[in-house]
């Protein structure tokens, strides 16, 4: 059992993954969630994609895992400050924890977009409009209604809510919301398979493995239907569905369809912890995420000595994605802790 | 303007139901680039698909007149989509349209 | 709701309180007659302010300029001459009736911001021209703007409401705001863009409920370079119809607009569309009332409604009025200023008056 001990600041998929590993490797690991409970933002979901996997079953396989006597779990508390103390690391709550480490995981994640910045869309303004989040809430109920109570007859999903968007000053694409879009429009049509389920988009990115057989398959069994163009407003009508302006660049033609429910496929932020310790330490990179060393060879490092990253809190991630990005780091992280005395 | 709350959508179901893997387009281009009408013409299959799928049969039934039955796009299409199908479907159900004086 | 509070805060712009320079409309006045007198009268005798209406106005050009008659340069020229009118009368504060030519002072500002070097050419321009010297007005205010900043003010006044006297409810207001207001530059507009609420926050303020149908942000088709032209007037007819068409199963009690273009279309084509296709989109067949917000503002203080102008509208207003408990002579309707009756206008065949 090594003396050495590692701060994980981040109770989702990407500090669980990490403390696991760094655990069976016999350092003491200290892993801060803010949340009650841990599992990030997977306790949201139902189903994981491409596979369909079980989201609760994944989380509590991560979670369980964790259970080990060198692993202290503390949840509810939320780290706000992170400093560096000659060779060591210190991280306190506001609620009088401190806590010394030799190491720290930053592990802080994501935080979705605010669907309301794009006022246009009319999110919080008008009924039946809702985010993807709330649309995966929904399907853990196991139904779809309207808010007057209704089975929807058509829904609409729109992609790049918050991304690869200039006016929201978020450049970047979010990477997973084609693949999640096609996700949830299978997961629609299998609970109401003669509703209509419509899916703007800008590009189909679907670059993962399986995604694209997934596409084929949500036009081909589902009858999903594509239509590449922005929605450029959302408007309640009458009896309270949303009329919807868009063009449809294939055929050439501006577009305009009344929908019952439309889901709006929020990208990703830099989740606000993230962004104040980040902050802290000089480690803030472009759109408020964490910046790591280099991208090639040095991603889970930091310019500071003992400060690692791992997953969402660098930039867009897929879960698999951030399963392996901690792995990689707790490798770089055992690596790092040998090396010092 | 499509307006999809009044557009025959539903007119696509009958090409489906003769060439399920025309469900498989995904509209990129292929066919109609590889198109041996499209060396001449303005004639583009992938948009005259486009258009059946979203009820727009304005003209639709004398552009489809302008395909050659060649099957060029039918090699190149990368989603395995029975391209010739898909249009010689199109053209029979609009002729039958037209000649049971149906107005789309 | 809410949520829609929030963003009418986020485009809040400065309003001017005092010492206007008033630039009257090149044409309004000959479809609401009554309207420009009203503000005037309300800026002074209810508000005690202080507006200035030089007879030596002149059109800033908007009309030329967006029919690609009139060159940007001259447009700026015209532009200054106005300021220099405006600074001759001692004033900083820009108040243009119009709302094409708000829209077309605020490019100009803008581009003179953007632009110094188009800013001394105007200047050299207009000395040229007029032996005029010219400082740029420190606010440009829309007099919507003013009346929406002094609503609170005005509602102390107001004998009447907006609201349904019979059966106590608030009326159903359509607010139809003019693209040039809002459209072109969002942080000019009282409520950006997408939900601008300066007339909104008068209808709330006065008692009356808006009306959102999903049309709401559609321009009327008012736009010069295709309404002149009278090949295109079918289409520029079509877009108000294409909002009259989405307002109808709401059964707004009637609209009000704050530009004078739009406020004619929305008037004058109900009776072009009853005419042509008998179709009204009120229940009774006699249209929905469209006022300026001056109307609306003067109505509710308790000005007669002839005094104001409101006699000459294509549809009529006295479905309103009756609504409100408005009194008024009806009487007295077509009897002109001296006293002499001026005639009654022929009745249209479709549209019930």
């Amino acid at each position: 059992m090594s003396e050495k001990k590692i701060i994980i600041i981040g109770g989702g998929p990407a500090g669980l993954e990490a403390a696991y590993h760094l655990a069976r490797q016999n350092y003491n690991v200290v892993l801060f969630e803010k949340d009650s409970e841990t599992g990030g933002h997977i306790k949201k979901d139902l189903r994981l994609f491409p596979d369909f996997a079980d989201a609760s079953q994944v989380r509590k396989e991560l979670s369980d895992r964790i259970i080990q006597p060198n692993i202290e779990i503390k949840t509810g508390i939320c780290i706000n400050e992170l400093v560096q103390e000659g060779n060591q690391w210190c991280v306190k709550s506001d609620n009088n924890t401190v806590v010394y480490g030799d190491a720290v995981l930053l592990a802080t994640g994501f935080e979705t977009f605010d669907a309301r910045r794009k006022e246009e869309l009319g999110y919080g303004i008008y009924n039946n409009i809702i985010t993807s989040v709330e649309f995966e809430e929904k399907l853990k109920e196991g139904k779809i209604l309207t808010t007057e109570g209704n089975t929807p007859q058509r829904i609409a999903f729109l992609n790049c809510v918050g991304s690869r968007d200039e006016k929201t000053g978020n450049h970047y694409c979010s990477r997973v919301c084609c693949v999640n879009g096609v996700k949830l429009a299978i997961s629609f049509k299998e609970l109401y398979p003669s509703s209509e389920a419509y899916l703007f988009y800008i590009d189909m990115r679907m670059n993962g493995q399986q995604y694209e057989e997934l596409y084929r398959t949500s036009q081909q069994k589902y009858g999903v239907t594509f239509i590449r163009g922005r929605i450029s407003e959302a408007a309640a009508t009458f009896d309270h569905k949303i009329q919807l302006k868009s063009e449809d660049t294939l055929a050439g033609l501006p577009l305009k369809i009344t929908v019952d429910l439309l889901v709006l496929m929020v990208g990703m932020e830099s989740s606000l912890s993230t962004k104040l310790l980040a902050g802290q330490n000089d480690i803030r990179g472009n759109y408020g995420f964490a910046e790591s060393l280099g991208l090639n060879r040095s991603d889970y490092r930091t310019k500071k000595e003992g400060l690692f990253l791992a997953g969402t809190c660098k930039r867009p991630l897929s879960f698999q994605e951030t399963i392996a990005d901690a792995g990689a780091a707790a490798v770089q992280i055992m690596d790092y802790l040998k090396s010092i005395k | 303007m499509i307006d999809l709350d009044r557009a025959d959508t539903i007119l696509y179901a009958q090409i489906v139901e003769k060439v399920p893997s025309a469900l498989k387009c995904i509209m990129c281009g292929a066919c109609s680039a590889a198109c041996t009408v499209s060396n001449h013409t303005d004639f583009s299959f992938r948009q005259c698909h486009i258009l059946f799928r979203r009820g727009q049969f304005n003209n639709l039934a004398s552009e489809l007149d302008k395909c050659m039955l060649c099957g060029k796009c039918n090699l190149v299409c990368p989603q395995g989509v029975n391209t010739r199908a898909v249009i010689s479907s199109m053209r029979l159900v609009l002729l039958d349209m037209n000649n049971r004086n149906i107005t789309l | 709701m809410e949520i829609k509070k929030q963003y009418w805060n986020e485009y809040q712009k400065e309003i001017a309180q005092d010492d206007y320079f008033y630039e009257r409309s090149c044409i309004r006045q000959t479809f609401f007659p009554g309207s420009e007198a009203t503000f005037l009268k309300i800026l002074r005798e209810e508000l005690g302010k202080k507006i200035v209406d030089d007879p030596k106005i002149h059109t800033c050009t908007g009309i030329g300029y967006h029919s690609d008659i009139v060159p940007f340069d001259t447009t700026m020229a015209i532009c200054a001459r106005l300021f220099s009118l405006m600074n001759g009368a001692g004033l900083k504060n820009y108040v243009p009736s119009c709302v094409t030519s708000f829209g077309i002072f605020n490019e100009v500002l803008e581009t003179w911001k953007h632009h110094p070097e188009e800013l001394e050419k105007t200047r050299e321009n207009l000395r040229k021209a007029t032996g005029r010297e010219f400082e740029v007005p420190e606010n440009i205010a829309h007099p919507s703007d003013i009346i929406y900043n002094f609503r609170k003010e005005l509602k102390l006044k107001m004998k009447y409401s907006l609201v349904n006297k019979e059966t106590g409810n608030p009326l159903k207001v359509v607010e139809h705001i003019g693209c040039h207001y809002s459209k072109i530059f969002s942080e000019k507009s009282i409520g950006g863009t997408e939900f601008p609420h300066v007339l909104a926050g008068m209808i709330e303020e006065w008692g009356g409920e808006v009306v959102d149908y999903p049309e709401r942000r559609h321009c009327c088709g008012f736009g010069f370079r295709n309404y002149l032209v009278m090949a295109n007037r079918g289409y520029s007819v079509a877009n108000s119809r294409k909002k009259f068409e989405s307002m109808k199963p709401y059964k707004p009690d009637f609209i009000v607009s704050n530009c004078p273009g739009c406020a004619m279309f929305m008037d004058r084509w109900q009776y072009t569309i009853a005419e042509m296709e008998d179709i009204t989109y009120d229940d009774k067949g006699k249209g929905i009332p469209v006022l300026t917000y001056e109307e609306m503002t003067g109505m509710l203080l308790g000005y007669n409604p002839w005094d104001i102008g409101m006699q000459v509208h294509q549809v009529q207003t006295e479905s309103l009025l009756d609504k409100i408990g408005i009194e008024y002579d009806p009487q007295d309707k077509y009897v002109g200023v001296s006293g002499t009756f001026l005639g009654e206008p022929e009745k249209p065949t479709n549209l019930g008056v």
